[in-house]
């Protein structure tokens, strides 16, 4: 009963997104604005119906429904309840169903959210929010309804695969749709705009918010998967340059571009054009995103369920959807105009820059992912892009990217000072200097990149505080004044600090972790040991114990330093028999200067003696972290007073020239 | 300075930056690309391929044999050509015979693969599609595509 109830409300909610598109469209049509205004309780109530059917399926999971095939499919009774609830989403048809979810949540949300935003603009962007919303229900419904009976029922389900129980990757697919679905509001915004043929700052600052959630959103989404890769696939690794993390990269690079441009456009006016075809691009790479993983195209260790149905209306949803805006695009940008001239060495440069060199990085990512599927499709030659390509493609242009950023914040508006600004950075360099003097004489140079990897993090990082420095005028004027700026510097400020110095805290972590790694493999009893970069390992006792759905075999280990304990350390094999599949849960002795990972492999012939994997990850965690201050400062941004929904004033001009240094970017 | 030349300096930057980026891909995508063979495709060839490739097919019933300390011998078939493998390391927790395995690493003179990594794979029914092909063009593929993919199913 309760499934058919979400599979009408599932209907319910379609037929209202075909209202929220229709009654707009027959309203300008006929320039009757009344009717315009149904568009909003049609995106609110699209919103609840799908809520209801979300609900729906979270209570047919919650109290193991079997006869819905799905929770059959998906869940056990033995599964802990929010390893039951996060099944919702583990699935193709349950993680389209958040995606709708998602996607009608931001349609109420901005159909009342932002009071202020203009009648005109507001109606077309519901238009492509209800056109797009439709789109993905009719997909849901005619593809991958959720909510299909099964019968008989079986007495129990087939589980959820075991990787997949685990409180990181519960939250990771939720996180990355809050980002996909977010690019989706900055593309209805930018096609809205395009059918206005009006671009100005009031419209990018009513864009920013979104931009900024669903970047904030990607970035600690992907950061969580990456997390989660580390320590539970059991080799330590956290970036595979697999298909479908490329295609979660792509919209975050995008985005990031994105971010940046629309600064542009919001204080100066400038790039109107770009940042619009960025906002439709980002969406696009999100939909291709989506198409890569669900269709079944891609060999990946995420790879969904293959059903080329699915696949052709994805492909049919892409197809419509990047030709259709282009071509609007191509018709109606000449209308921007983009007021702001700027030199080549100012802020607006060095943000094009940065928008330069990430859409370059994008495209040598698509090319690398999609090379495989050509050449197969033209050829038959079966061939794998993996680390090799991407680390000899992107890296090379993330350097010169990742070096321009403390210039960045320091050039001013318009026309820049690029002496100056470098003059300003000499203390930068030289503790950048130091301490990639400290890193070589700590790892010598047998791997190059590392200490050069350190010293760009640390450059962006002293940077960042740097800006701040500038900003605050600290040591310069009396310090009660310089907390009296701090009080008044706008929170967007922070945020662009924060972000970037955890980018330098994540670019020290992916140099050393990803070129310092070191590991041992050896055969251990208990009571022996393996030695590994001044740890001492000692297997101690090792045993088996029965979990809530799952059987566990377990080693402790001691960690030694100098003959002292310093840690103790589970490492588990689990089989899960219900899904006839096991999983490796790592010891970690974590610390901040990198972590020891052990892992507990087969058992030997000898019986006694089992294989144990231990691993040193020098500033592994400085990765997540720089991802986590990421957020931050995006989210800090979002909190910004500029940005409150509802609030924005329109194309308000500062006065006079000290703005341009004021501003934050 | 002109509008003109402005113009002029940011496409000439941006061009120069989309050159550096095409020979940077076109380089690496003809050295740094791995081939994949299935066990029937690696014995056709002539003289074993150069360098590093992948290998996809099913772990031969009965070939795992645990040699010294984490040492493992196995073969990867497609039920048509069979390629011996050496391996030392702990293998993924999904390992087992009769199970689809995709191995990176180099063919020998001797015919021996020599893997220096046996790819992980999350789920006990995914197949790679490689595998699937590989098995495929052998002739030696039953059934359907397998996937975690609920079967279809009648429901109301």
């Amino acid at each position: 009963m309760i499934a058919e109830f979400g599979h009408f409300a599932l209907v319910l909610a379609f037929c209202l997104a075909l209202v929220q598109v229709g009654a707009p469209l027959f309203g300008l049509a006929r320039t009757q604005p009344r009717i315009n205004e149904l568009a909003a309780p049609a995106a609110l109530t699209q919103f609840l119906c799908v809520a209801l059917a979300f609900a729906a399926l979270t209570i047919s999971f919650a109290v193991s429904d079997f006869s819905v095939s799905l929770v059959a499919n998906n869940s056990h009774t033995d599964k802990p309840l929010i390893y039951k609830i996060s099944g919702v989403w583990g699935n193709h048809e349950g993680s389209m169903l958040l995606w709708v979810l998602i996607l009608s949540g931001f349609g109420a949300a901005v159909a009342y959210g932002a009071r202020r935003l203009p009648e005109a603009l507001k109606v077309r962007t519901l238009v492509v929010m209800g056109a797009v919303g439709a789109v993905f229900l009719a997909f849901v419904l005619f593809t991958s309804n959720p909510f299909l009976r099964l019968d008989p029922a079986p007495f129990q389900g087939a589980g959820l695969n075991p990787i997949l129980q685990d409180p990181a990757l519960a939250l990771h697919p939720p996180l990355l749709y809050v980002g996909y679905v977010g690019l989706s509001v900055a593309f209805a915004f930018a096609v809205a705009a395009l059918w206005l043929g009006e671009v100005d700052a009031a419209w990018a600052r009513f864009v920013r918010p979104w931009i900024l959630v669903s970047w904030s959103a990607l970035t600690i989404g992907i950061a969580l998967g990456s997390w989660w890769a580390y320590y539970e696939l059991g080799w330590g690794g956290w970036w595979f340059w697999d298909p479908v993390e490329n295609a979660s990269l792509m919209p975050w690079l995008i985005a990031t571009a994105l971010l940046h441009s629309a600064i542009v456009t919001e204080r100066r006016e400038g790039l109107k054009a770009w940042t619009v075809l960025l906002a439709m691009a980002a969406f696009a790479f999100s939909l291709l995103g989506t198409f890569l993983v669900r269709s079944g195209v891609l060999t990946s260790v995420h790879a969904f369920a293959n059903d080329p149905a699915r696949g052709v209306f994805i492909l049919a949803i892409l197809a419509v959807t990047v030709g259709g805006s282009f071509a609007l695009f191509a018709w109606r940008a000449p209308l921007l105009k983009s007021g702001a001239v700027f030199a080549p060495v100012s802020r607006e440069a060095a943000l094009l820059w940065n928008n330069l060199f990430l859409t370059v990085a994008t495209a040598t990512v698509l090319i690398g992912t999609l090379y495989p599927l050509v050449l197969e499709a033209l050829t038959g030659e079966l061939i794998s892009v993996g680390p090799p390509y991407f680390n000899t493609t992107v890296l090379p242009l993330a350097v010169p990217l990742l070096l321009a950023v403390p210039f960045g914040p320091l050039l001013a508006w318009k026309r820049g000072d690029l002496l100056a600004a470098s003059r300003n950075l000499i203390t930068v360099t030289g503790m950048t200097i130091a301490v990639m003097v400290i890193a070589y004489t700590f790892m010598g140079a047998h791997e190059g990149f590392a200490f050069l990897g350190i010293g760009l993090g640390a450059w962006l990082f002293m940077g960042a505080v740097k800006d701040l420095y500038e900003r605050l005028q600290l040591a310069r004027i009396p310090l009660a004044k310089s907390v009296k700026r701090a009080l008044g510097l706008p929170r967007a400020a922070y945020g662009t600090a924060l972000a970037h110095a955890g980018l330098g805290l994540l670019v020290v972590g992916v140099a050393s972790a990803g070129s310092l790694r070191a590991d041992r493999v050896e055969a251990l009893a208990p009571g022996q040991s393996l030695a590994i970069a001044g740890y001492e390992v000692r297997l101690e006792t090792t045993g088996s114990y029965e979990g809530p759905n799952y059987w566990s075999v377990y080693g402790d280990f001691s960690v030694l330093t100098a003959g002292r304990v310093i840690d103790r350390v589970r490492a588990e094999r689990r089989s899960y028999p219900t899904e006839a599949q096991g999983t490796s849960e790592v010891g970690l002795h974590a610390s901040l200067w990198g972590d020891l990972y052990v892992v507990l492999g087969e058992q030997q012939a000898d019986g006694v003696s089992w294989a144990v994997t231990a691993a040193i990850h020098p500033f592994v965690r400085w990765i997540w972290f720089g991802a986590g201050l990421m957020t931050l400062g995006g989210l800090l941004s979002l909190s910004d007073g500029r940005f409150r929904v509802g609030a924005p004033r329109r194309a308000r001009k500062k006065p006079g020239g000290a703005a341009a240094s004021e501003g934050p970017a | 300075m002109r509008r003109r030349d402005r113009r002029f300096i940011l496409i000439g930057v941006a061009g120069l930056t989309l050159v550096l980026a095409a020979a940077l891909i076109l380089t690496a995508l003809s050295q740094r690309i791995t081939y994949f063979y299935g066990p029937s495709d690696l014995v056709a060839l002539d003289a074993p391929p150069e360098g590093a490739v992948r290998l996809g097919g099913l772990v031969e019933e009965g070939s795992v044999v645990r040699g010294q300390g984490l040492a493992v011998r196995f073969s990867v078939t497609d039920n048509a050509a069979s390629v011996p493998v050496t391996f030392e390391g702990t293998l993924p927790d999904l390992f087992s015979e009769r199970q689809g395995v995709v191995i990176e690493g180099t063919m020998g003179q001797d015919g021996v693969f020599e893997a220096h990594e046996v790819l992980a794979k999350h789920d006990e029914t995914y197949m790679p599609r490689e595998v699937v092909e590989a098995l495929q063009r052998s002739g030696e593929w039953r059934g359907p595509i397998p996937s975690d993919a609920p079967p279809e199913s009648e429901g109301p």
